[in-house]
């Protein structure tokens, strides 16, 4: 589709043309030249054709001039042509009886003498996406593929992945895929072969989800056969089909290891290409063929370090980013192999921000015996940086690498020379360091404490950083004379302490102290318990009263508690698992590398506005097992007797079956409420203990049994909702609703592990739903990614609920989109939903 | 593949706007645009040229303050995208002779046009000037050059040098000069950014030469040419680590760490004699791109203290001494010194005499800049500031200023001594005699001195 962009747009632009009066004005020009013989009216023409596209461009809705547009296409003029034929692509789908005046000349275009008007008007027909012209689509398309001119059975290849978008049984019908094949592995046209290999991709991927044939066909685009004699031909490709085929062979299966060096040798020049895709696409080939061959897995890393460090300088700044993205993987995955390489990864002046955090993490993770002088001595260079959130970084960066090293004696002198640049930011950070130091190697508290020492609290300002020095304050009360005085500073300014993680510290910190040097500090534990009771903050609150009883109870045991020998932390958690880094591996040369997730994460094929439902449903499997129009066929007998049947039937089969799921569910959150009405008494509630405790376990144990509905806003207790057993709605039907229907509510929730586990196909799940009386629609994914469709309705009545969900095993979570006929149900219809969704899996 | 494709003004405007697949909800241009704008307000960070909103990917690259932005709905090779969005602004760029928004606004149907035929439903097609004429319709109207600022890498050779015809770089590849007949010229630009931080000391800490042998092509019939480069170039570094510097001694030994090449680049001579073969395609294309980090003799030695002067004040001394041959000269020099963010004024005292110099004490971020016209080779410059602190400096001023930052341009100058021999032109007939301008120029990248 084209510039149909909300007209927000262009009120930013007073020069852009704007306003209905130019559509009209538009209009009325366009009627007066359509059936002009003027001599001028050509040029006429293409003047007030290259308005309508500025304003098609700005924003502007330009929809209304599609009939005069229409009129005024038949013209011999290419560039005015071509104008009309954007305008119509863009355009035909809100107009589709208007778009079937188009398809006259457009089909005589498509017989033209000179093959650029024949790809210009096949291009253009397969862009109109309106349903009812498929059959004027086929035959245009069969004869382009034949078309002795490369340029028209190039746009035809592309034209058939169009068709299927459209109409997939006209595209398939009419064996398109068959002949995209014999062409892709025939036609000496190499830009035709690299169009045919995306369209039959593009069909096969979607076709495999329904059919098993389709299926085996990807699997032959991935065999050698294939592989090999694209690859054969790779240097006849333009460079972006080069991208294509290469990744195409990073998926291939060598049978032995003859193959893979066969094609790494085909390949090897690939690496000297200017184009940095090209590389990126080689080095995947690589990578990924001799995963299992240790040694030459090391070579190649070697061997591909050079270009791409000159892609890096070589490229846009844009461009350089996306290598290094591409480095940092690397580098993350063998750090050693690129140790020698750390000068690449400084940052330079001109770098921007998020290329030097990337510089950073690399210098983190290469930084060895042999080269740490040196890095920590350009990171603390950084550390004065005027771009304060690089300078954090940097001072970061230094306090890794010291809890990677062992010998940490030179980096310790470094970062307590930060505490002496006296800027508050750095001063925070290095704190936080310190403290994680100390906590590591314990052995360096005296060099530390005496320079910590020597800070004054009131210079913090960042709650990191405060939290820090106090828990050093606490932790090493015995070695810092003033720690007790310091601490009792702090509390008396309890009030102007905004942060919770600073005073949840500052309450341990005294009590830590208390046990240590116990005369000095007692005042201020009693100050900073008092202060800590009456927080309003139900950590802090909670905290203060537990060390309060538990003082109460035996001071001896509050210090075993609060004050145990601690054990050096020897390793800190690393935050991304490492199945999750094969995962961004494996997505090696993909936006995944660059966010540092795998793709599951941020796409989901699936995912599609409601703009392009229409396409989904066709093109998704529907209903459970059998064929649509069985299904269809049998709903709509269902729907016959359902108008036959006594209303007492009607009950009998729903209600009854129904309320054994729903009733339990729902009456979980007004037990919520009246345990939360109790709330004011909770305090007096810890005094007494005994009785009330007894119900709290009682709330909790609902809770684990997973009755509870505790994410739900307490709403008024809603009426019991019960869902008609057999409820019908046809496909048809159900895409209206969806389009015409505001969404009433958008949720996630989690399936059970089990659940997600035991989703190996759409169809249990769908089993599943329907013993909720929640019908599926239409199905369709791979894992890990499922959709559906389903509906339900409300028992006794006529209202219905339509959902999407969006299920991810991996994640084992669902996303709903609910729309419903009857708004105010939504939500109790949400929570029923999701309590059958939960429930999958576990019986 | 593509969903979208549009170019955005510095404003937000649409400048063109194509949609391949519709399957990007409404808006997106917007969405882009307020995301771009606000990424991250509270450090003023910029956004990075890819990201994701609410399952969209958004891809970019900035060419001449515009915005060229592709989305995708699926996990596609972003390189692959950020390059094909460099190369659909350079065909542009080819047709339009200028790139910038006045050239896209005049010429967007001719832009729509290429658009057409360069991605299909979302594939890229061509981006090959050559193969894009034949189905390109519509004429470049031409846009004024001369009024407008100077944009892109062949800009530089338009000041101060009269040896280079100024409009040439400038020409459309379809446009015929005034006279109907096409200048048969080609154009070989051998451009360098080179990167170098200096100790407080004035060692050299990190050198690094980006290189780029960039070809402009208008002529006709495509004939092969042969480009001669140092016979005694030398690809790959010896030894494992890429930085063991070798004395120089070695004299005119040009050694590069890597280098790649365009597509239409033979190499089956470039063994033996360093010589590379090609028939250029037409437009603006890059040769062979080079990386050296090889010391060499770095064009300006900069020194820059700074000592207190009192219990609230500075003074700060900048000195460039140029090394280079008294026939070059540097041009748009500027020199930047964060000071201490307590800095409330800054006076500057320049140099007896000085032309062409001016200098300014940026409050808001905190640095003096100090910019030069020219600098003739072999000339030393000095620059005196004194500096008004609103507080006691912390005693270690050296950590609160600095780094110095220097930005400049040098024609007819390359650091890494690569050299064209000769430029060699198949010969249709006698009289064929084309105009070759091969022209070097350095740009600093990175060129920083700490205190």
């Amino acid at each position: 589709m084209a510039p149909t962009v909300p007209s927000a747009a262009k009120s930013a632009s007073p020069s852009q043309p704007s306003g209905k009066s130019e559509v009209a004005d538009l209009k009325q020009q366009l009627r007066q030249l359509a059936g002009s013989r003027a001599p001028d009216a050509d040029d006429q023409r293409r003047d007030v054709f290259k308005r309508v596209i500025s304003c098609m461009t700005a924003g502007i809705d330009v929809s209304a001039a599609f009939g005069e547009m229409v009129l005024c296409s038949a013209t011999s003029d290419v560039v005015t042509k071509k104008m009309c034929y954007l305008y119509v692509g863009a355009h035909a789908r809100a107009h589709p009886d208007l778009a079937l005046l188009t398809i006259n000349f457009l089909q005589r275009d498509c017989r033209d003498q000179d093959p650029t008007i024949r790809g210009l008007a096949l291009r253009s027909l397969c862009s109109l996406r309106v349903p009812n012209l498929v059959e004027y689509l086929v035959t245009p398309l069969a004869t382009g593929l034949k078309d002795p001119s490369a340029y028209v059975r190039m746009i035809a290849a592309v034209g058939a992945a169009k068709l299927y978008h459209i109409s997939a049984t006209a595209c398939i019908d009419a064996d398109l895929p068959a002949s995209l094949k014999a062409l892709m592995l025939s036609d000496p046209d190499a830009q035709v072969v690299a169009n045919c290999l995306h369209a039959l991709q593009e069909i096969w991927t979607l076709e495999a989800a329904n059919s098993e044939a389709a299926a085996r066909e990807i699997e032959t685009l991935y065999s050698k056969p294939v592989v090999f004699y694209l690859l054969n031909k790779i240097k006849e490709f333009s460079e972006w089909a080069q991208c294509h085929v290469l990744e195409l062979a990073s998926k291939f299966l060598p049978s032995d290891n003859n193959e893979i060096f066969d094609i790494m040798n085909l390949l090897e020049d690939r690496l000297q290409h200017a184009n940095g895709a090209v590389v990126l696409s080689t080095i995947k080939v690589f990578l990924h063929l001799t995963m299992s061959m240790t040694d030459v897995h090391q070579q190649v890393y070697e061997r591909i370090k050079a270009p791409l460090l000159t892609l890096v300088g070589a490229g846009s700044p844009e461009q350089s980013y996306s290598v290094l993205c591409h480095l940092h993987l690397l580098v993350m995955r063998a750090p050693m192999l690129f140790s020698s390489d750390y000068k690449s990864f400084y940052c330079q002046f001109s770098d921007p921000s998020y290329v030097k955090k990337l510089k950073l993490e690399m210098l983190t993770a290469i930084a060895n015996e042999s080269n740490t002088y040196e890095i920590v001595t350009e990171l603390c260079e950084y550390a004065g940086n005027v771009d304060v959130p690089i300078a954090r970084e940097s001072i970061r960066a230094v306090g890794k690498i010291a809890l990677q090293q062992y010998d940490v004696n030179a980096i310790v002198d470094r970062l307590l020379q930060f505490l002496e640049m006296d800027k508050d930011y750095v001063t925070a950070e290095t704190l936080v360091l310190v403290k994680d130091l100390l906590r590591k190697y314990p052995q360096w508290s005296h060099d530390c404490i005496a320079v910590v020492g020597n800070i004054s609290s009131k210079n913090i300002q960042e709650p990191k950083g405060k939290a820090a020095l106090i828990w050093m304050l606490g932790e090493y009360s015995q070695d810092m004379h003033d720690a007790p005085y310091v601490l009792e500073s702090l509390v008396e300014n309890w009030d102007e302490e905004h942060s919770p993680e600073v005073r949840l510290h500052l309450l341990t910190a005294v009590m830590k102290c208390f046990f240590k040097r116990p005369p000095e500090t007692q005042k201020a534990l009693g100050a900073t318990l008092a202060a800590g009771l009456s927080d309003t903050h139900q950590d802090v609150h909670d905290r203060a009263l537990f060390y309060y009883r538990l003082l109460q109870y035996d001071p001896a045991v509050a210090e075993r508690v609060v004050n145990p020998p601690k054990q050096a932390v020897s390793v800190f958690a690393d935050t991304q698992s490492s199945e999750m880094k094969d995962r961004i591996f494996d997505e090696f040369n993909s936006l995944s590398v660059v966010y540092q997730k795998p793709s599951y994460m941020f796409t989901d094929k699936e995912h599609r506005g409601p703009f392009e439902y229409s396409e989904d449903l066709t093109n998704l499997a529907v209903g459970a097992e059998a064929p649509e129009n069985v299904i269809s066929a049998q709903r709509y007998q269902e729907n016959d007797n359902d108008l036959l049947l006594s209303t007492s039937d009607k009950e009998d089969n729903g209600t009854r079956a129904s309320n054994g799921s729903s009733t339990s569910t729902y009456n979980a959150p007004s037990d919520l409420i009246g345990l939360s009405s109790q709330t004011p008494a909770e305090t007096s509630l810890i005094n007494t203990g005994g009785p009330t405790y007894s119900s709290q376990s009682n709330f909790s144990l609902d809770d684990l049994l997973g009755l509870g509905v505790t994410e739900a806003p307490a709403p008024p207790p809603p009426p019991a909702l019960t869902l008609n057993s057999k409820p019908v709605l046809d496909p048809g039907t159900f895409q209206r609703k969806w389009g015409q229907l505001a969404l009433a509510l958008t949720q996630e929730c989690s399936l059970s592990p089990q659940g997600a586990a035991s989703l190996m196909n759409p169809q249990s799940l769908i089993r599943h739903m329907q013993s909720n009386h929640i019908q599926c629609i239409a199905s369709g994914g791979h894992p890990p990614n499922y959709k559906f469709f389903f509906y339900a309705q409300k028992d006794g009545a006529t209202a219905f609920f339509l959902v999407e969900c969006i299920v991810n095993t991996a994640s084992a979570k669902a996303q709903l989109k609910i729309k419903a006929d009857d708004g105010t149900a939504a939500e109790a219809f949400s929570a029923l939903f999701q309590s059958a969704l939960s429930k999958f899996g576990l019986s | 593949m593509i969903s979208q494709f549009f170019v955005l003004s510095q404003r937000g405007d649409h400048i063109v706007f194509r949609d391949y697949r519709g399957e990007v909800p409404k808006g997106s241009a917007e969405i882009f645009f307020r995301k771009v704008k606000f990424w991250n307000d509270d450090e003023a960070e910029e956004a990075p040229p890819v990201f994701n909103v609410d399952g969209v990917n958004y891809i970019h690259v900035k060419v001449a303050g515009l915005f060229f932005v592709v989305t995708t709905m699926v996990n596609v090779s972003p390189s692959l995208l950020l390059e094909l969005l460099q190369r659909i602004a350079r065909v542009t760029k080819d047709y339009l002779g200028v790139l910038n928004e006045d050239s896209l606004r005049k010429n967007f149907i001719l832009v729509y046009e290429l658009l057409d035929e360069v991605i299909d439903f979302g594939y890229p097609q061509t981006t090959s000037t050559e193969v894009l004429k034949s189905y390109i319709f519509n004429e470049p109207i031409m846009v004024d050059a001369g009024r407008l600022p100077p944009l892109g890498p062949a800009a530089m050779f338009m000041q101060g040098t009269k040896r280079m015809p100024g409009t040439a770089v400038t020409k459309s590849v379809v446009a015929n000069e005034p006279g109907g007949k096409k200048r048969e010229e080609i154009f070989v630009d051998i451009i360098e950014r080179i990167s170098v931080t200096f100790s407080s000391s004035g060692y050299i800490l990190t050198s690094e030469i980006d290189g780029t042998i960039q070809m402009k092509s208008y002529l006709t019939g495509n004939p092969e040419i042969r480009l001669a480069l140092n016979e005694d170039l030398t690809i790959g570094r010896t030894g494992s680590s890429s930085y063991d510097y070798r004395s120089s001694s070695g004299g005119g030994e040009v050694i590069l760490d890597d280098c790649n090449f365009h597509e239409s680049v033979h190499l089956d001579s470039f063994d033996i004699d360093r010589t590379l073969t090609l028939i250029p395609p037409d437009g603006e294309f890059a040769v062979m791109n080079y990386r050296m980090t090889q010391e060499f003799k770095p064009p300006f030695r900069v020194t820059a203290l700074i000592e207190e002067a009192g219990p609230s004040r500075a003074e700060v001394l900048l000195k460039i001494r140029a090394d280079f041959s008294a026939n070059v000269t540097a041009n748009t020099i500027t020199v930047q010194m964060p000071v201490p963010s307590y800095t409330m004024r800054a006076s500057f005292e320049l140099e007896a005499g000085a032309v062409g110099q001016t200098t300014d004490f940026k409050e808001g971020s905190r640095r003096l800049e100090w910019n030069l016209k020219k600098i003739v080779g072999g000339s030393e410059h000095t620059l005196r500031a004194k500096l008004t602190f609103s507080q006691e400096s912390h005693g270690n001023l050296t950590k609160e200023a600095g780094p110095v930052n220097m930005n400049f341009t040098i024609p007819m100058y390359n650091a890494s001594k690569l050299q064209v021999r000769y430029l060699q032109i198949a010969k249709k007939s006698k009289t064929y005699n084309p105009y070759r301008w091969v022209r070097y120029v350095t740009q600093a990248n990175s060129y920083v001195a700490r205190l």
